[in-house]
């Protein structure tokens, strides 16, 4: 009862929020309205763990060890993290080679071509990702355990974010000596926008990770899947990271965080509720 | 402004619902078609020459009878051609999403053969449309393309779509395919509301939806003949594809195991004979 409450409240409150940016519904109260909603959502989501405290636990270690088990695999080789860093880093190089010493042009695509490094790296990363779950029928053995697989959803690509997030950290200082950029807005607040934009490739990179690695030409199908649906939140993460790094004179950073923010709930929010139907075996 | 039954063109007047009066007819003979099968001999081909016919008179009604525009001159006739198509693309694709979904539900061959259906016509009458719009925007615009909400989100949807049936195509267990497409179908239709109301969610280049208010008589009626004759032709587009899944579904489904031996060849080592 409570769980339908919140979902619906929350569903409410995003719905008015988007329909308010898209211009259709405006009247006054309106954010009254919303803090009200996001107050009730909050209140009854607290009743919902509270009633369910043994279930919403269990869900959580689920996450954490899924998590774990995920980076302890990367920590005993480190392989996927090194091959990821350099492979970004040869591909940031290919994009100067292939521009000419053109300094002015690198600098104002600086965000663009980080932006590309970082995505052509995701793809080795969701790949290997699933590569390590079809090893020794692994994926099997996680769908046998009695957890929620929707546990297994966030635990996966809570750590594909993590790994993505610490290669664009990592390759951001190359970038920023490669093209001659500096950061105006402050590192922390590029940071933030790397994480978001992480969040935003690795939601659907796990959903089509776990297709591709059980069909044919795994290699070809999952940048063939995964390109076409990230074009929206990467635009909105490159142009807030050429606004982090260029400057924002004119405030235009809140809409494109807004996109990538709206793009992410709804990513991560179809990726929870379908990722049980990607992995079920019948 | 002169009251309308006032007005000289009381034929055009008219003719406004000529097209709804077809669309009603095509849906008449569809659902007839799909409930009644002994009439199936004959709707079929009267669906089928309706959407050929309406075809065959619709250049006339679009290249002369209907008045060239205030500022495009005769350039803009090309709607006729392009809107229609990629509003049927969008309610095909629509209609993949809805099956999507469906199947995720309750699986049935049935709503994943039409979902393979959807999404092939789809693509094939997004593209055209796409391609129309861009021999309109060069004369129009001055641009075969340019990188505007509206176009974006139209050819992202076209790649989504192509990887979508390529997705059906390297996937051979029937069951599997099904269960992912459907999923695919369902994040790939999160770009359909995003193409619609482009227009209106940004300052794109693109018009926006006109209205019959707005617009001369005469072309509302080509538009509507237009609308019309490009969801009979999507009917029958889709429905026959849907009856060849349908027929692929049945054979994959149907294909044993492993295949008979052959009469009068040797026997492989360790094959017994079968019961």
């Amino acid at each position: 009862m409570a769980r339908i409450a919140w979902i619906v409240l929350v569903l409410l409150a995003a719905g008015t929020s988007l329909l308010e940016r898209a211009g259709i519904l405006a009247f006054s109260g309106l954010g009254t309205v919303q803090a009200v909603l996001v107050a009730l959502a909050v209140l009854a989501m607290l009743a919902d763990a509270a009633a369910n405290f043994s279930e919403v636990r269990r869900f959580g270690r689920t996450i954490r060890m899924v998590i774990q088990k995920d980076l302890q695999i990367e920590w005993r080789t480190r392989a996927r993290l090194n091959g990821l860093v350099f492979f970004a880093l040869a591909t940031l190089l290919m994009f100067s080679f292939a521009l000419g010493p053109d300094t002015a042009i690198l600098r104002r695509n600086a965000g663009g071509y980080l932006w590309l490094g970082i995505l052509f790296a995701s793809v080795l990363s969701l790949g290997e990702s699933f590569r390590i779950e079809t090893e020794n029928q692994c994926l099997d053995g996680l769908r046998l355990a009695p957890v929620d697989a929707r546990a297994i959803f966030l635990g996966k690509a809570l750590g594909n974010t993590f790994m993505l997030w610490i290669l664009a950290i990592v390759i951001t200082p190359v970038t920023i000596a490669l093209y001659d950029v500096s950061v105006k807005e402050g590192v922390l607040k590029l940071f933030g926008v790397l994480l978001l934009g992480c969040f935003g490739i690795s939601a659907p990179g796990t959903i089509y990770g776990a297709i591709a690695s059980n069909a044919r030409a795994r290699d070809v199908l999952l940048p063939l899947l995964l390109f076409p649906v990230l074009i929206p939140s990467l635009l909105a993460s490159v142009k807030a990271t050429g606004l982090i790094l260029e400057g924002d004179p004119m405030g235009q950073l809140g809409s494109w965080l807004g996109l990538l923010g709206a793009f992410n709930l709804l990513y991560w929010g179809l990726g929870f509720a379908l990722f049980p139907r990607v992995i079920e075996d019948d | 402004m002169r009251h309308w039954l006032l007005t000289y063109d009381l034929g055009t007047r008219l003719a406004l619902y000529a097209p709804l009066v077809m669309l009603v007819f095509v849906l008449w003979l569809f659902l007839t078609h799909l409930t009644d099968p002994p009439s199936r001999k004959w709707t079929w081909k009267a669906l089928l020459g309706i959407a050929v016919g309406m075809f065959l008179v619709q250049p006339y009604f679009a290249l002369s009878w209907s008045p060239p525009e205030k500022y495009m001159g005769d350039v803009y006739r090309i709607l006729y051609m392009h809107v229609p198509q990629l509003i049927m693309a969008m309610l095909a694709l629509t209609i993949n999403f809805g099956c999507s979904v469906a199947y995720l539900f309750k699986k049935s061959w049935a709503t994943d053969s039409l979902a393979e259906a959807t999404a092939e016509v789809g693509l094939y009458l997004g593209a055209v449309g796409i391609t129309l719009g861009s021999l309109w925007a060069k004369p129009t615009w001055n641009t075969w393309w340019t990188w505007d909400p509206r176009l974006i989100s139209a050819a992202v949807m076209m790649v989504i779509y192509a990887g979508y049936l390529t997705l059906r195509r390297f996937v051979e267990d029937p069951e599997k395919r099904a269960t992912w497409s459907a999923v695919m179908g369902i994040i790939a239709g999160v770009d359909i509301p995003v193409l619609y109301f482009s227009v209106k969610w940004w300052r794109s280049i693109h018009q926006v939806q006109s209205n019959p208010s707005t617009v001369d008589d005469r072309m509302v009626v080509v538009l509507r003949w237009s609308y019309v004759a490009f969801a009979a032709l999507t009917i029958v587009l889709i429905y026959q594809r849907f009856l060849a899944a349908q027929a692929t579904r049945n054979r994959e489904v149907a294909l044993p195991e492993a295949l008979p031996p052959d009469e009068g060849l040797p026997k492989a080592a360790g094959q017994g004979a079968l019961p």
